[in-house]
């Protein structure tokens, strides 16, 4: 065996602390090493040239490199023995900076020291590494896209645009999500059903997309390039292909109950059309408030629908199909105010939601108004957001904006109108937020700096009391209103925490769905293939919920679009010999990747090296050291714990 | 670490989050005491009873364990195995005449170097005063 060693001044940054010739010189000592050689910068093309140069004339196998750590160059080193034809995982980095001449920068002698036992131990360990091959997977081009808010659409488009299969599966029986219930968007003021209906309008046009409204995930097994998808299609009814949303089974319907689409403030028939740029453009029958499904008793809807769309027959259907990477687009809900004793009034008659008001201008615009709205309206911040005491730390990103927004229609509809915002910090932070802000206080709407303390409705009157301290000046505010809105915060849906169990992703404070990395993989997940966007990871506006959702299509095309994809070699494994086929490994393992089998009459594990993420859970439990993971043998870590207390070893 | 009078304490370090927040530390330039070796194992999860009585036969003074925190674990819920696991070893230290404060299970994420320099520090104080190990352990 020919062990090379380097070892890395980083230009001073190891250099000016540790003693360089004395570990050279300790290394040169080492069993195994043909080579050690000093430089001043090991990262550099001119460092690497040499490396490669000297694994190919001094024909090293193993590859010491003393230097930064190996999260920092890992990567770097393990391309370039790579380039010299050897396996990336017979490189062994010393992380002799960050974690010996930066934190013992005033104790060289005892850095010195330590930097040969570092050095000792990579020895150790690349000793008995073994020259482990990239393994590479096929994989499809199938995509499974939960949730068809504008993130899933927006998902689904890129994808059925580029040539991928897209199984957009939405549990409403219409896409398009709560942006569907808005009035207009900040801070263009652009119509958002005008904006939305042309992208909702392409997902059933568009023939790589498969859309599946009314239906809901009931389970997700496999891995990356064979997820195994149930899903259940809730009957609906009425034939989607048949229903000309003509609204005569509504006329006759004789069931009235509360329009989720507008708040609750409006009522529908038991059959309706969602929402009106619903996609599909049918009907749909509510099956827990139908007087006829069961049994069959009104069937008024059904004698005057003449294309004969509805069929009381129908049943759930269970949906069972292969993809190879998943995308989340869950999306949130509204926080709820009562939660909160302060608000414990909200939707009372004067004291509404900000989605309330959406829908109340909406309809307003539409030509059918459900209320007057009044002369002085009060918006309050914050509510649900930014509040330990109801468990949201957060700050829920669009309020500031929206509020903003909503002051604007109010006041463009009537100039006379008084609005006041009240705020904690107004955050107009996006691009053109803080020029709508400033415009909005220019049209007279008074932002004021406050938590609202004290909320009152009057019973005769049904005016609305607030009481608060203006932070700025010190004073005290209680004044009178027609109509308090709450700026209600956004949490997890509850779909998100749902499928969040089912794909076994890690939540971040607050529920949402959490990023491999803040930084630099901020669409990913930790379960492979399956990524996020919108608000299902957290609150944020459209433009950043779109560019997300354009960003996690991106993200899976770049996985299946080479048809292969490379999987880590260092995975578990098992010694047949060993094992006794107990299946405690298969008990610990996260992933499921490990199953008993019978081989030859006798019961073994078996590691599916697709599945398998390398934590090492299994080899640590197993109690015949049967199991083992490859990079992290025992005899390695027991060689590395050899070095480390000194006891020489050969 | 030859030398019988200093303490030799051992660092085992999830990739993750630990030895993340020990190269954390480091690139603050927060100063330790030295006396502690890291070896990196994917995750806290991989390391077994048998790893850690390795160490203290071949002369370790004290064991840290270090992984993310709860709920922050790469690998789903790999550091509530590890917490099981030390709270057994703990009791089996004592029956083997071992200080069970030889060894220190601590939550650090990558960003906590601040955490990193603490905890080391406290432990190798502490493991000063134990000095080395009075038994021999002989392997089972």
């Amino acid at each position: 065996m020919k062990i090379g060693v380097y070892v890395c001044h980083c230009g001073g940054n190891i250099s000016e602390v540790v003693d360089i010739k004395r570990v050279m010189k300790f290394a040169e000592q080492q069993g195994d090493v043909v080579l050690v050689k000093e430089h001043a910068h090991m990262c550099s093309d001119v460092a690497r040239k040499m490396l490669v140069d000297d694994i190919k004339e001094h024909n090293l196998d193993k590859v010491v490199i003393a230097a930064c750590s190996p999260q920092f160059h890992g990567r770097t080193f393990m391309g370039t023995v790579e380039k010299a034809g050897l396996s990336p995982y017979v490189m062994e980095m010393a992380n002799i900076r960050e974690q010996c001449s930066w934190p013992h920068y005033y104790e060289p002698e005892y850095a010195t020291k330590k930097a040969k036992d570092i050095v000792r131990m990579a020895i150790a360990k690349a000793r008995l590494d073994e020259p482990l091959e990239k393994k590479t997977s096929p994989i499809g081009k199938r995509v499974l896209v939960i949730g068809a808010g504008i993130a899933g659409i927006q998902a689904a488009l890129d994808l059925g645009d580029a040539g991928f299969k897209v199984y957009l599966v939405e549990k409403e029986p219409s896409i398009g999500g709560k942006m569907v219930k808005l009035s207009r968007t900040f801070p263009t003021e652009d119509c958002a059903a005008c904006i939305l209906s042309p992208k909702m309008a392409d997902v059933p046009a568009n023939p790589n997309i498969e859309l599946l409204t009314n239906t809901e995930i009931e389970s997700i097994s496999g891995f990356l390039g064979n997820y195994d998808v149930v899903a259940v299609k809730k009957p609906r009814y009425v034939d989607t292909s048949k229903c000309t949303a003509c609204d005569k089974c509504a006329e006759v319907c004789p069931v009235v109950v509360p329009n989720e689409h507008d708040e609750g403030l409006s009522s529908r028939k038991a059959i309706y059309l969602p929402n009106p740029i619903a996609v599909p453009h049918s009907y749909v029958l509510d099956d827990k408030t139908c007087l006829g499904l069961f049994p069959l008793a009104c069937s008024k809807c059904y004698d005057v629908c003449d294309p004969g769309a509805i069929n009381y027959d129908q049943k759930p259907e269970r949906l069972n199909f292969t993809v190879d990477t998943i995308i989340v687009a869950t999306g949130y809900e509204i926080f709820d105010p009562r939660k909160k004793k302060v608000y414990e009034f909200a939707r009372s008659k004067n004291i509404i939601t900000a989605l309330d008001l959406e829908r109340l201008i909406s309809l307003e615009a539409e030509g059918t108004s459900l209320r007057p709205i009044g002369k002085r309206i009060a918006f309050i911040q914050c509510v649900g957001s930014r509040d330990e005491l109801v468990g949201n730390e957060y700050c829920s990103r669009i309020c500031c904006m929206y509020a903003t927004k909503l002051s604007q229609l109010l006041k463009r509809a009537d100039p006379k109108r008084d609005v006041y915002v009240f705020y904690i910090d107004l955050r107009a932070y996006g691009k053109g937020f803080e020029e709508y802000y400033k415009r909005a206080q220019r049209t007279g709407v008074k932002f004021i700096r406050g938590r609202v303390a004290e909320l009152h409705e009057d019973k005769r009157t049904n005016k609305v009391t607030l009481k608060v301290e203006d932070t700025l000046t010190r004073d005290i505010i209680e004044s009178e209103f027609d109509l308090v809105v709450l700026s209600v915060g956004l949490r997890p849906s509850p779909g998100t925490l749902k499928i969040a169990d089912t794909l076994r992703l890690i939540k971040s404070p607050g529920g949402w769905l959490q990023e491999a990395h803040p930084k630099f993989r901020p669409v990913d997940t930790l379960a492979d293939g399956v990524f996020i966007c919108g608000c299902a990871q957290g609150p944020k506006d459209i433009p950043d919920t779109v560019a997300q959702a354009s960003a996690a299509a991106a993200r899976a095309i770049r996985l299946m679009n080479k048809g292969e994809f490379e999987v880590d070699p260092i995975t578990a494994f098992v010694d047949e010999e060993l094992c006794s086929g107990c299946g405690i490994c298969a008990g610990v393992c996260p992933y499921d990747a490990i199953t008993i089998e019978l081989k030859q009459g006798k019961r073994v594990s078996r590691v599916n090296e697709v599945v398998c993420q390398g934590c090492g859970a299994c080899v640590a439990a197993c109690p015949s050291g049967a199991q083992q993971q490859r990079w992290f043998m025992t005899p390695q870590l027991h060689a590395m714990l050899s070095a480390a207390l000194g006891e020489e070893v050969s | 670490m030859k030398d019988n009078n200093e303490p030799k304490v051992i660092a085992f370090c999830c990739n993750w989050c630990s030895y993340a927040g020990a190269d954390a530390a480091g690139t603050s330039r927060l100063q330790m005491k030295p006396h502690f070796r890291i070896i990196r194992s994917m995750c806290s999860s991989r390391i077994d009873l048998e790893l850690i009585l390795e160490a203290f036969d071949r002369g370790a003074w004290g064991i840290l364990v270090a992984g993310c925190h709860p709920g922050d674990c790469h690998y789903v819920d790999g550091n509530y195995k590890t917490l099981r696991r030390i709270i057994l070893l703990k009791s089996l230290l004592s029956s083997l005449g071992i200080e069970p404060e030889r060894v220190r299970l601590e939550w650090i994420s990558a960003n906590e170097g601040g955490k990193f320099q603490k905890v080391v520090n406290e432990f190798i104080n502490e493991i000063e005063k134990l000095g080395p190990l009075k038994k021999e352990v002989s392997k089972q």
